[in-house]
C-alpha cells in the first residue's frame, strides 16, 4: 500500500544496520501509542492533522489502543519528552517533525524494544521507521488549476522557509502551471515562519497587491487563503480542508492524511508484524488527499481530476525528465525517466521560468 | 477598601524563606482549584507534577539538564537587574554565543584537532554573548538609548542570523539541503559528567557561576557598587562609581554567561547548529531570576523549580492529558505569588476601609 | 485601487493592533507604571473576544469581552504592583506568562471556528479623495477607533486637568502624594485603560485581522507595542508614527521579496527590528538622553504617612 523505499539509497551512510532479527515481535493484546507534536494541536495545520491521525487510531481499535500526545515540544529540547513517552509504557511512538530526528534516534537506541516512527527525516534504526508524504504531487495539480484559471498570468506562493520540501513544492506548482500555460509567471514570498497567522496574511496580501490572482501556500494557517477570499481571488488550502475559512476562494486543498498510515502501523504492532521501514506515500497511498474541486469551470475540474488519476496510477510524475534549471541547463536525470527521490528530497534549485532566486 | 503598606525594617532571612514556601503553597492551591474546575483530581495532578519527578533518578537528572542553561543565564541577568538595568535580550546573547563558539567547531570539523578546540569554543561563546550584550549597553551609555527595547530587538536579529547561517553558508553539504550544520566532532563536544548520563559540564559551569556570584555580591566592592547603583543611583554617583562602567560591565557579564549557556547547550546537548537551538531559555531565565529574587542560591533553586514545572508539565500531558497551557498558566501564577509574598515581607499590608487619607 | 494604495492599506491594517496596544501602555507608563504584560493581556483579549463573538454570534460582544479580559488581567497586575507594591518588571512578565497560558485554555474549544469579515465603513465624500481617501476613510471601524484614540489620548494628556494629574503622578509620585493627589487611584485606572487597549488590540487580531483563533497568535506583537512606547518617547503622536513605520517595514519586506530583489529573506525580516533600533538611536542623538521617560516609571510607590 505504501510506495517507495526511498530513503534507503538516500541515507545509505546513516542507516544503522537493518536486521530482520531486531524487529521480531509478538502479537499484542493492548498497545499504547504516543505522539510528539512540534506545534499546538490547535494550529489547524500540521500538528492538527497528525492529531486527527491519532484520533483515527483510537476509533479504529476501540478498547485495544490508548494514545497520548505531548504538544508544542521545542525541537532543541525534545529528547526528554520522547524519552518520557518511552519510559511510560508506550509501545509505538511517532515524532512528527524533522527537527526531532537526532533525539528520536538517540532515544530509539536506548529503548530497542519500543517502536519509533519519525516523520520527514532520513535516519533509521531497526526499531525506527521513517515516513513522509509526497505533497508535491498535490502541488502539481493545483499548479495546473492555477495556470488554467489565472487571468493576470501571475500566480503566487507563500512559503515558510526555503528548505528542500518547500522548494520542491514551488517547483511542482510552477511546472504544473507551466504545463497548461507556458507564459505564466510566479511570485514567491517566504514568511520565515510556519505559523504566525497575521504575518502569513500580510505575505499573502503583498502577493495579491502585486497582481497575483492565484495563491498557493506552504505555511500552516488559513490566513493566506482568507486574504485571497477577501480580495475576490482564489487560493488552495494547505494541510487541512480550509473551505469553511474561504468558501468562495478555495479551489481545492492538499490535505495531509496520516490516518491510514497510523492505523496500519498500529495494527502492525498489534499483529507483531511491525518492521523498520521507509514510507514515502503520495496520492496513491492516500497520504495526500485532494479535497473536492470547487469554484472552477468544468473543464478545469476535469483536467484536475485527470491529472490526479494519472499521478495515482503512476502514469504521471511531476518531476519527469527533462527538468530544466534556471540557467537553461538540463538537470541530470538520476531516476527512471524522472528525477530520483533523492534529488526531489534534497531539491535546492528553481526550474526554468521562475525568475526569483532561492534565498540563502 | 484599600491597601495600607508599612515598610518592615526587620525582615529576617527566616521570614523570607517562610514567605517563599507560603507562596508555593498558595500557587499550588490556586492551580489545584483550576484543575478541580476542569474536572480532574488535584491530588493526582500534584503527584504527577511534583512527587513523581522528584522521586525518580532519571527525572532528577533531567531536572539538572533542563535547569542548567536557565540557571547560567539567570545568574548573569541578576547582575543587570540588581543595577536596575533591564536586559531582556538574553535569548539573543545565548544564540550569538552559540553561533560564535560553533564557528570553531565547524572550522575544525574533520581535522582531528587537539584538546584546545573545546576551551576555545567556550571562550568564543562567552565573547560572542558578551559582545552582543554590549551593543545595548553601549547604545545606552553613549546615546541614552533605552536598553529594554534594543536588547529585545537584537533577539530577533540574532535568531535571523542563525537562521541565515544554517540555511546558507554553514549548512551541512551532506545533509540533503536540510537546514542544519554538520554534527560536531567528539573534540568539539562538551562531554557528560557521568559516562552514560545526560548531564554535561554546563551544570558545573552553572554551579561555579552561582558560587562566584555569591562571593562577588556579598564580599566585593563591585557587589556593593551594583547594589548601590540599583538602590540609590545618586548616592552611587556621589561615591564616585561610574554608572557607565557599571552598565557596560553587567551587560558584558550577563551576555557572557548567556553565551556560555548557548555554546554549552549546542555542544553538550544538541551536537549541531539548527534553526532553533533554544526553547526560549533566555526569556524563561528572566522568570527564574525573579523567582530567585536575584539571589544566587535563590536562582539555583528557582531554576530547578521551573525545570520541574516543565518536566511535570510533560508528565501531566502524558499521564493525565492535562494541556500544556495549564503548565504555563501555573508558572505565571507561581511567579505572581512569589512577588506578592516578597512584598509582604518588605511591607506590612493591611486592608483598610475606604476613607483614610492617602 | 493602485498597487501603491493597496500597499498603504495593508500597512495601516498591520499597524493598527500595535497602535492600539501601544497607546494603552503609553497611558499606563505616563502614570509611572511599567506593565510588561501587554503580550499576555493581548492574548487574553484575542481568545476571549473570539470565544464571545462565536458563542453569541456578535462582533460587538466579542470586542467588549476582549476589552474586559484585558482589563481584568490588568486589574490583577494592579493588585500586585499597587496593592502589594510588588516589583513591576517581574509582575508584568508573570502576567504575560499567565495570559499566554490562560488564553490557550480558553481558546482551545474554538479552534477551527471562523467569523465573517466585518464590513469596511465608507465615510461618504471623504473616501473619494485620491489616495488618502481610500486609505483613511474606507477602513474598518477599528482603524478609525485607533486614530480617534490617538487624538483623544493626546488631548487628554496635554489639555485636561485629569491628564495633568496623571502626568505629574508619573513624574514624581512622592511630591504628587504630598500635594494630596490620589496616586494609587489614578494609577489603577491607568493600568486598567492599558489592559482594555491591549485586549482591544487582541480582539482586532482575532476578529478582524485573521478572523479565527489559534494559540500564540499574538506572536510577539505585545512586545513590539512596548518597544513603540519607548520609541515614541511617551508621546501619542509618535506612537502613531512608530507603529506605522514598523508596520511599513514589516509589509514592505514582504513586497521586496515578491518583487524579486534577491536579498536573503532573513535580512529583509530583520529590517523592522533594525529600523526600530536605528530610528531610536537617531532620536536619542537628536534629543539627548532619556527623553520623555516619566520620572517615577517602574518605581514601586509606598505612601509614607
Amino acid at each position: 500500500m505504501f510506495s517507495g523505499k526511498v530513503f534507503g539509497a538516500l541515507a545509505g551512510a546513516t542507516v544503522l544496520a537493518l536486521s530482520a532479527s531486531g524487529a521480531v515481535a509478538q502479537p499484542k493484546e493492548k498497545v499504547k501509542v504516543g505522539f510528539i507534536y512540534v506545534g499546538p494541536v490547535g494550529d489547524h495545520g500540521w500538528s492538527y492533522q497528525h492529531d486527527q491521525g491519532r484520533q483515527a487510531i483510537e476509533k479504529a481499535f476501540p478498547g485495544k489502543v490508548t494514545t497520548t500526545f505531548v504538544e508544542s515540544v521545542p525541537e532543541a529540547d525534545s529528547e526528554r519528552a520522547i524519552e518520557q513517552l518511552a519510559r511510560t509504557g508506550h509501545d509505538l511512538i511517532f515524532t512528527t517533525s524533522f527537527g526531532f530526528m537526532e533525539p528520536t534516534l538517540k532515544v530509539a537506541k536506548k529503548y530497542p524494544n519500543i517502536k519509533f516512527e519519525h516523520a520527514t527525516g532520513f535516519k533509521r534504526a531497526p526499531n525506527l521507521s521513517t515516513y513522509a508524504a509526497k505533497f508535491h504531487e498535490g502541488r502539481y495539480i493545483i499548479g495546473q488549476i492555477a495556470g488554467k484559471m489565472t487571468k493576470s498570468n501571475t500566480i503566487g506562493y507563500v512559503g515558510a522557509f526555503p528548505i528542500p520540501e518547500v522548494i520542491a513544492g514551488i517547483n511542482a506548482f510552477y511546472l504544473g502551471a507551466q504545463s497548461v500555460n507556458p507564459n505564466v509567471k510566479i511570485k514567491i514570498v517566504f514568511a520565515n515562519t510556519w505559523y504566525d497567522p497575521a504575518k502569513e496574511g500580510d505575505a499573502a496580501k503583498a502577493l495579491l497587491d502585486q497582481g497575483v490572482d492565484m495563491l498557493a501556500q506552504h505555511t500552516d494557517s488559513p490566513a493566506p487563503i482568507q486574504a485571497a477570499e477577501q480580495r475576490g481571488k482564489f487560493g488552495f488550502g494547505q494541510a487541512s480542508d480550509m473551505e469553511r475559512f474561504a468558501p468562495k476562494a478555495q479551489l481545492t486543498a492538499i490535505v495531509d492524511n496520516w490516518s491510514d498510515y497510523y492505523v496500519a502501523r498500529t495494527k502492525a504492532v498489534l499483529d507483531g508484524t511491525w518492521k523498520s521501514e521507509d514510507t514515502w506515500g503520495g496520492i496513491n497511498a492516500h497520504m495526500v488527499v485532494m479535497s473536492p474541486y470547487k469554484n472552477m469551470p468544468d473543464d478545469v475540474k476535469k483536467l484536475a481530476q485527470d491529472t490526479e488519476a494519472a499521478i495515482k496510477s503512476g502514469q504521471l510524475n511531476p518531476f519527469k525528465c527533462p527538468i530544466v534549471g534556471q540557467d537553461g541547463k538540463e538537470i541530470e536525470c538520476k531516476g527512471q525517466g524522472a528525477l530520483s527521490d533523492e534529488q526531489v528530497l534534497g531539491m535546492n534549485f528553481y526550474v526554468k521560468g521562475i525568475e526569483d532566486k532561492i534565498p540563502q | 477598601m484599600r491597601f495600607e503598606l508599612t515598610p518592615r525594617t526587620n525582615a529576617s532571612t527566616m521570614m523570607r524563606v517562610f514567605a517563599s514556601v507560603a507562596a508555593f503553597i498558595t500557587a499550588f492551591l490556586i492551580a489545584g482549584f483550576v484543575i478541580w474546575l476542569m474536572g480532574r483530581s488535584p491530588i493526582a495532578a500534584f503527584d504527577v507534577y511534583v512527587l513523581q519527578p522528584l522521586s525518580d533518578p532519571w527525572s532528577l537528572q533531567e531536572l539538572i539538564v533542563k535547569a542548567t542553561p536557565m540557571a547560567l543565564i539567570a545568574i548573569g541577568l541578576s547582575y543587570c537587574f540588581r543595577a536596575n538595568l533591564w536586559n531582556i535580550g538574553a535569548e539573543g546573547q545565548y544564540v550569538i554565543g552559540a553561533v560564535l563558539g560553533s564557528w570553531i567547531a565547524l572550522k575544525t570539523h574533520g581535522m582531528d584537532a587537539g584538546f584546545w578546540v573545546l576551551p576555545l569554543m567556550l571562550l568564543l561563546g562567552i565573547i560572542g554573548g558578551a559582545l552582543w550584550g554590549l551593543i545595548p549597553a553601549f547604545l545606552k551609555t553613549r546615546f541614552g538609548v533605552n536598553e529594554i527595547l534594543t536588547s529585545l530587538m537584537l533577539v530577533y536579529v540574532a535568531q535571523l542570523t542563525l537562521d541565515y547561517l544554517v540555511r546558507g553558508p554553514w549548512r551541512d553539504p551532506k545533509g540533503f539541503n536540510f537546514p542544519q550544520s554538520v554534527t560536531f566532532d567528539p573534540a568539539a563536544t562538551l562531554p557528560p559528567i557521568l559516562e552514560a548520563g545526560r548531564v554535561h559540564y554546563g551544570a558545573v559551569f552553572a554551579a561555579i557561576a552561582v558560587l562566584v556570584t555569591a562571593v562577588i555580591l556579598g564580599r566585593t566592592l563591585f557587589g556593593y557598587r551594583l547594589k548601590l547603583t540599583g538602590d540609590a543611583p545618586r548616592a552611587a554617583r556621589f561615591a564616585g562609581f561610574s554608572s557607565k562602567a557599571t552598565t557596560l560591565a553587567v551587560f558584558a557579564i550577563s551576555g557572557g554567561l548567556a553565551g556560555l549557556a548557548g555554546i554549552s547547550e549546542v555542544s553538550g546537548q544538541i551536537g549541531q547548529l539548527q534553526p532553533s537551538i533554544s526553547p526560549g531559555y533566555g526569556f524563561t531565565a528572566i522568570t527564574v531570576a525573579f523567582l530567585g529574587r536575584l539571589n544566587p542560591i535563590g536562582i539555583l533553586v528557582a531554576s530547578l523549580v521551573v525545570a520541574l514545572t516543565f518536566i511535570g508539565g510533560e508528565s501531566a500531558q502524558i499521564m493525565l492529558k492535562l494541556p500544556l497551557d495549564l503548565t504555563q498558566a501555573f508558572q505565571g501564577i507561581l511567579l505572581m505569588c512569589v512577588l506578592a509574598a516578597d512584598a509582604m515581607v518588605s511591607y506590612r499590608i493591611r486592608l483598610a476601609a475606604r476613607g483614610g487619607g492617602q | 485601487m493602485t498597487t501603491f494604495e493597496a500597499i498603504l492599506l495593508t500597512i495601516v491594517t498591520a499597524s493598527t493592533p500595535l497602535l492600539i496596544a501601544a497607546l494603552g501602555e503609553l497611558v499606563t507608563e505616563r502614570s509611572g507604571v511599567l506593565n510588561l504584560g501587554v503580550e499576555g493581556m493581548m492574548a487574553m483579549g484575542a481568545a476571549c473576544s473570539f470565544a464571545a463573538a462565536v458563542t453569541f454570534d456578535s462582533t460587538l460582544l466579542g470586542v467588549a469581552a476582549g476589552m474586559m479580559a484585558g482589563a481584568l488581567m490588568a486589574a490583577l497586575f494592579a493588585l500586585l504592583v499597587l496593592g502589594f507594591a510588588a516589583n513591576q518588571t517581574g509582575s508584568g512578565l508573570a502576567l504575560t506568562i499567565l495570559g499566554l497560558g490562560l488564553s490557550g485554555l480558553i481558546g482551545a474549544p474554538f479552534v477551527g471556528a471562523r467569523r465573517d469579515p466585518i464590513a469596511p465603513v465608507d465615510i461618504p465624500g471623504l473616501s473619494d479623495i485620491p489616495v488618502v481617501g481610500r486609505l483613511f476613510f474606507e477602513q474598518d471601524l477599528f482603524v478609525y477607533a485607533s486614530l480617534a484614540l490617538t487624538i483623544l489620548v493626546a488631548i487628554y494628556l496635554v489639555k485636561t486637568r485629569s491628564g495633568l494629574t496623571l502626568r505629574s503622578i508619573g513624574e514624581n509620585h512622592t511630591s504628587a502624594n504630598a500635594l494630596g493627589l490620589p496616586v494609587r487611584q489614578v494609577r489603577f485606572w491607568a493600568i486598567l485603560f492599558g489592559g482594555a487597549c491591549a485586549g482591544l488590540a487582541g480582539a482586532y487580531l482575532a476578529l478582524v485581522y485573521t478572523r479565527f483563533w489559534s494559540p500564540g497568535m499574538t506572536a510577539g506583537r505585545g512586545w513590539i507595542a512596548l518597544a513603540l512606547v519607548v520609541f515614541a518617547a511617551w508621546r501619542p503622536a509618535w506612537v502613531l508614527v512608530g507603529a506605522y513605520i514598523f508596520g511599513a517595514a514589516t509589509v514592505l519586506q514582504l513586497h521586496a521579496q515578491a518583487a524579486q530583489f534577491g536579498v536573503p529573506s532573513q535580512v529583509l525580516s530583520a529590517v523592522p527590528y533594525l529600523a526600530t533600533i536605528i530610528a531610536l538611536l537617531l532620536l536619542s542623538i537628536r534629543h539627548g538622553r532619556a527623553i520623555g521617560a516619566p520620572g517615577s516609571l517602574g518605581v514601586p510607590f509606598v505612601p509614607d504617612r
